[in-house]
């Protein structure tokens, strides 16, 4: 049984990390771990997606059309934009952030109304969650991408991982007493 | 040990394990993070090169004069190094000698979608293609004990799929092979038309065939029996999708050594099984050659050359599977193409350009300015490949002068791109005599591919100081007069101003060197992390026009003008083109 998990978001969010630590500690777990991300122009700002998909076997690293267990979306629009990749009956968590693209900056496309309003009204299993609002009042903005981290674990029933110990290996000392509280929050949303 | 890889790590840690004692490159994605990984090995002798041709000619030197060598680029790198790799064919080799290819089926970051697999029947030199990281490790040995033992560069061709997709690897112990002894052989060595008719006929005579010997043989080449209903010919990460599909309900013939492809094998495959499909990306390079052996088969027919293959579109094209079922939204999502960041210093010569769109026409470059083109700020007619932001430019001044256009031609290039092959381009430009406008907008990084050294940085792809080479000296030498030469701070929006008018008045070859860091330095980062500017809404009249300088940390929401503090590194464009001084600058620099 192979399980597939879709991490998108704007360039610059903490979604290549959160990939990271995610495949490491499935890899520590003895899972087979395939995971793929499409960088380049795109860390300038741009849409970014990774993929990860764990089970006994894995072959193929890409996932397609209705077929993510898990969409996690760092930014609502995202979430939006990649809707179509989640299974029927799946689980979408959803950051209710706000980040405008550059066209609707210059005022070339609209930003649209309702974003959350609507996934609520379609997904069956989804959970909201506001990591900035979270991480701001840890004192860390950037934790944002942590508090994700927890709710996805949670999301996929592999809490058993010791996460705490991989997210002080992948971030700097200074930053450890801050992260391992926004994991620790993510997990109990 | 077993770690969780990259195909790229992976390549770096096959060449650390096979003995590699030399790894050259020019950066590109997807092929990046190779040399990257490479240079944490002490063992190997590792450099960023100033353009794939020169990167592969030190390869060839370093492979002749006896050590294992590895070098490695994205696919349009191939075509520079193509003049280099098609005589080295001729001449094969002494230490072994890989040439990566990383191609990009689906353009996620690329210019075309070329399939460099034809490039090995074209010069007649042996390719290998890993499917995963685990291969990506174990062929680059495979391939270094080709290359010795058939006397050939080896094309090592992976895909953007497999150089970004992490699997696990078994890792193993470095092998020393040292460096081997070097005779001087100057019919293998020296390509005069003499040595060379002798070499062709023997490559035609001798290593072809051994080589395609070899491949009918080699595990690399491998049938895996399954049900015999569908036998399925595939490569690279094409196998490993259509193993999802179909799991044993196929059968499979994985091909991991392409050129040359194995006729015995594909004979043998071919008639042990009932319908035959070849499933790979871009052209039909195995389809072809089992059509020209008169077996019937399915490829091109039902899977498209353009972009990538997934095991969507396999169920899709073999199984006439609709699509899972899913949900679908009442919203219009907006694009979020990829944009200059906030604080980037080509900002603010774009804008100035920008004001003269109807009177100019820019020809431009790769990297990150080659987003200039976007709306906002729209400056960019052209880009077509490292370099032709200027040479593309001289023929259109040309023309432009033949058909009485009053269009100045600005071609613009950045640092990395103007080493790589800029600088004979602006030698074209003073020896046969443009009119055009040459921006090199320097900014102290190859950015577009992630942060790497280059011949103006001041240091190595190890990290070693090297001597800064100058722009600026170097513009003059080549002959660009003085008078014609503007250097100028792009966060100044005057001097951008002044650099741009005396630029279009201009009769001669004129030149704009802007110098400003990235801002995504982390030395720029650290040293402006205080910096920021703010709107004072009492004196904004919301006319606009800091959002024409296409700015991501600056956004008009429901009627109000702000900025975004934590993206906002305090360049001061946005300060400075507001008619109103309504914007202010905040914080003090480290």
């Amino acid at each position: 049984m192979v399980k597939s998990l879709l991490l998108v978001g704007v360039g610059g969010q903490g979604t290549i990390l959160v990939s990271r630590i995610l495949s490491e500690g499935l890899v520590n777990e003895g899972y087979d771990v395939k995971m793929s991300e499409i960088h380049g122009m795109a860390q300038r700002g741009g849409s970014v997606t990774t993929q990860i998909k764990f089970g006994e076997k894995v072959h193929s690293p890409s996932i397609n059309v209705g077929e993510a267990d898990v969409l996690v979306a760092f930014e609502k629009v995202e979430a939006a934009r990649h809707i179509t990749q989640l299974k029927k009956g799946g689980t979408l968590i959803v950051n209710d952030e706000e980040m405008y693209p550059l066209p609707v900056l210059a005022g070339l496309e609209e930003y649209p109304m309702g974003v959350i309003e609507e996934l609520n009204d379609k997904i069956e299993n989804i959970k909201v969650i506001n990591a900035r609002h979270i991480a701001e009042e840890l004192g860390e903005t950037r934790a944002q991408n942590i508090v994700m981290l927890g709710t996805t674990v949670k999301a996929l029933g592999i809490e058993n991982i010791d996460w705490i110990k991989l997210i002080k290996e992948n971030l700097p000392n200074r930053v450890h007493e801050v992260n391992v509280k926004a994991f620790e929050q993510g997990l109990n949303l | 040990m077993k770690k969780l890889l990259t195909g790229n790590e992976a390549i770096a840690r096959g060449a650390y394990e096979a003995g590699c004692l030399v790894a050259t490159a020019y950066p590109g994605t997807p092929s990046t993070e190779i040399l990257e990984n490479v240079s944490k090995y002490e063992e190997i002798y590792s450099e960023w090169s100033t353009n794939e041709k020169v990167a592969l000619e030190v390869g060839a030197g370093a492979s002749i004069a006896g050590a294992r060598s590895l070098v490695t680029m994205k696919h349009v790198g191939l075509n520079v190094a193509a003049d280099p790799m098609f005589t080295i064919a001729y001449e094969g080799v002494n230490g072994g000698l890989i040439i990566v290819t990383a191609d990009e089926p689906g353009m996620h970051s690329s210019q075309n979608e070329q399939d460099n697999r034809l490039y090995a029947p074209h010069a007649k030199v042996a390719m290998v293609e890993p499917s995963d990281s685990q291969e990506c490790k174990d062929f680059v040995k495979h391939a270094f004990e080709i290359s010795e033992t058939f006397d050939t560069p080896v094309i090592f061709r992976v895909t953007t799929r497999v150089c970004h997709s992490k699997g696990i690897v078994e890792l193993g112990e470095r092998e020393e092979v040292g460096v081997k002894e070097y005779t001087k052989d100057i019919r293998k060595y020296i390509m005069v038309p003499a040595n060379s008719k002798a070499k062709h006929i023997e490559i035609e005579n001798e290593r072809i065939p051994k080589l395609r010997e070899y491949s009918n043989t080699t595990p690399l080449n491998r049938i895996e029996w399954g049900n015999r209903k569908i036998g399925i010919i595939t490569n690279g990460i094409s196998y490993h999708h259509a193993k999802e599909v179909f799991g044993d309900n196929a059968s499979y013939l994985k091909i991991g050594f392409s050129y040359p492809l194995p006729d015995k094998l594909i004979k043998e495959f071919a008639g042990g099984v009932e319908s035959l499909y070849i499933i790979e990306e871009n052209e039909p390079y195995i389809e072809n050659f089992v059509k020209a052996m008169g077996i019937p088969c399915t490829g091109k027919e039902i899977f498209s050359l353009c972009g990538e293959i997934s095991p969507e579109i396999i169920r899709q094209a073999m199984l006439n599977e609709d699509k899972k079922e899913t949900y679908s939204l009442d919203l219009k999502v907006p694009s979020r193409p990829p944009a200059l960041c906030a604080g980037c210093p080509h900002r603010g010569i774009f804008y100035a350009v920008s004001k003269y769109k109807n009177k100019i026409v820019v020809t431009s470059d790769i990297g990150c300015y080659t987003l200039g083109m976007a709306p906002p700020l729209g400056v960019g007619d052209t880009v077509i490949c490292m370099g032709a932001g200027i040479t593309a430019g001289i023929g259109f001044d040309k023309v432009n002068t033949m058909a009485n256009r009053d269009k100045k031609v600005f071609g613009f290039v950045g640092d990395s791109t103007f080493f790589h092959s800029g600088m004979t381009g602006l030698v074209n430009a003073v020896y046969n005599g443009t009119n055009m406008v040459m921006v090199i907008l320097d900014n102290r990084i190859t950015a577009m591919t992630g942060h790497q050294e280059n011949p103006g940085t001041g240091k190595t792809l190890s990290g070693v100081e090297s001597p800064m080479v100058d722009i600026e000296g170097l513009v003059k030498a080549i002959g660009i007069k003085e008078e014609n030469i503007r250097v100028i701070d792009p966060y100044n929006m005057e001097e951008n101003n002044k650099a741009v008018k005396d630029a279009i008045e201009a009769t001669e070859p004129f030149v704009i060197i802007t110098k400003q860091p990235c801002a995504l330095i982390k030395d720029v980062q650290r040293a402006r992390r205080g910096l920021h500017c703010e709107v004072n809404q009492e004196t904004c009249r919301k006319c606009k026009t800091c959002l024409r300088i296409g700015c991501p940390a600056i956004s008009l929401k429901n009627n109000v003008v702000s900025i975004d503090t934590s993206l906002c590194n305090g360049c001061t464009v946005c300060l400075q083109v507001c008619p109103f001084k309504a914007i202010e600058y905040c914080g003090e620099s480290r």
